[in-house]
Formats: C-alpha cells, structure tokens, sequence
C-alpha cells in the first residue's frame, strides 16, 4: 500500500494500517533531519521535487508474522524508495551546498517501477 | 517534433536553466533524446552516468519512441524523501 500525501504525516496511523492480529510484529520507518553531514553543520535543508511524480515525506510501515521478517521488508523498501522517488535534497552548509544523492542510484529504469518487498 | 524538457536539481544547476523546448525528428527514442541534450549540456553528467529520463511523469526506458508533446524529465541522482 502507497498512500501520497501533501498534509502532514502521521506514522501512528500508517502504523496502525499494516496492523494485524496474524502478525507479531511492525516496523515503522520515520525519516528526520540530522543536524550534521560529514562533520559539517547542516543550516538547512532544501527539497525539490518532481510532484507529479514524488512522495513528499516518508513514512513506511512494515508487517510481518515475526520482527526479522518486518525488519528486512522496511529496510527493503525505505531503500528503494530513497533510490526511485523523484525527490532531491540539498544540504545547505555555512560555507556551500550540495546535492544529495543515494547511495545506491544507478539503477536501470524498466525495475524502477517496482518495490518490491520479498522476504521469505 | 517539439518536446517540453525539464530539469531538476543537480541537472538544473548544470544546464542552468530549468526547462528548455527541444526540436527533435519524428520516431525519436528516449535515448536519442538524451544523446542530443549531452550535445546540449556536456556539462551534465559524465559519459558512464546513464540519464535517468520520465516521461510524462513515468521513468522512461531509453527505447522508449517519443510523441509530440510529451513532458520530458531528466531525473539526476535522487535523495529519496
């Protein structure tokens, strides 16, 4: 499930969709803004997005019959959403910028499409 | 064909503007739009850089045969939300 919003997110909420009484266990992903980058002071931080495209922020909730399983579909799919969704961030320094990228970004455009969250 | 080509982020700062209108023949692909806007911009991306490119706000293979009027992003890096 991928719910786009403008409004302000709720990750009790997102939490509580993938909630189920045949799973023991849930993991809520919730991104934040760290205050520093390589040991630099991060004054601020700029976003820009393709909207009509992009997830604004980003919340992700996983659930799984037990935790390992919950663990490795959030992490799985955090991943590929910070390496697919149209949104760039710029740290702005006391003393420059520049453009953050994902880690793992080369990624061939006919999977981009996909999430995919297999964990057995 | 005439093609709406925007740029965001990185790619902007690079080409120095944000969206440009790009003349290219009928039956053109994705990838021959890429190559020509490399003409453009060399400043864009290194050669072993593949351009990320959407579409009409869908990622795009480079095979892809472009239409008249379609929106063209060229999607640099991205940081994820």
């Amino acid at each position: 499930m991928i719910e786009i919003t403008a409004k302000p997110l709720d990750p009790d909420q997102t939490t509580a969709k993938v909630r189920q009484d045949t799973n023991g266990a849930v993991v809520t992903f919730l991104g934040t803004t760290r205050l520093f980058s390589e040991g630099k002071r991060v004054v601020k931080l700029e976003y820009e997005a393709y909207e009509e495209m992009a997830l604004k922020k980003l919340v992700v909730a996983a659930a799984a019959p037990h935790r390992r399983e919950a663990f490795f579909a959030c992490h799985k799919t955090v991943d590929r959403v910070k390496e697919i969704v149209p949104i760039w961030k710029k740290e702005v320094f006391e003393d420059g910028s520049r453009w953050v990228a994902c880690e793992n970004h080369e990624f061939a455009s006919d999977e981009a499409a996909t999430i995919h969250a297999d964990h057995n | 064909m005439q093609l709406d080509v925007r740029f965001f982020a990185l790619y902007r700062d690079r080409a120095g503007c944000s969206r440009f209108s790009l003349q290219l023949p009928e039956g053109s692909t994705v990838a021959d739009l890429a190559s020509e806007v490399r003409r453009l911009f060399p400043r864009l991306a290194p050669p072993e850089v593949k351009i990320v490119v959407a579409v009409n706000a869908e990622y795009a293979d480079h095979e892809l045969t472009l239409q008249e009027g379609d929106e063209v992003c060229l999607i640099p890096p991205v940081s994820g939300g």
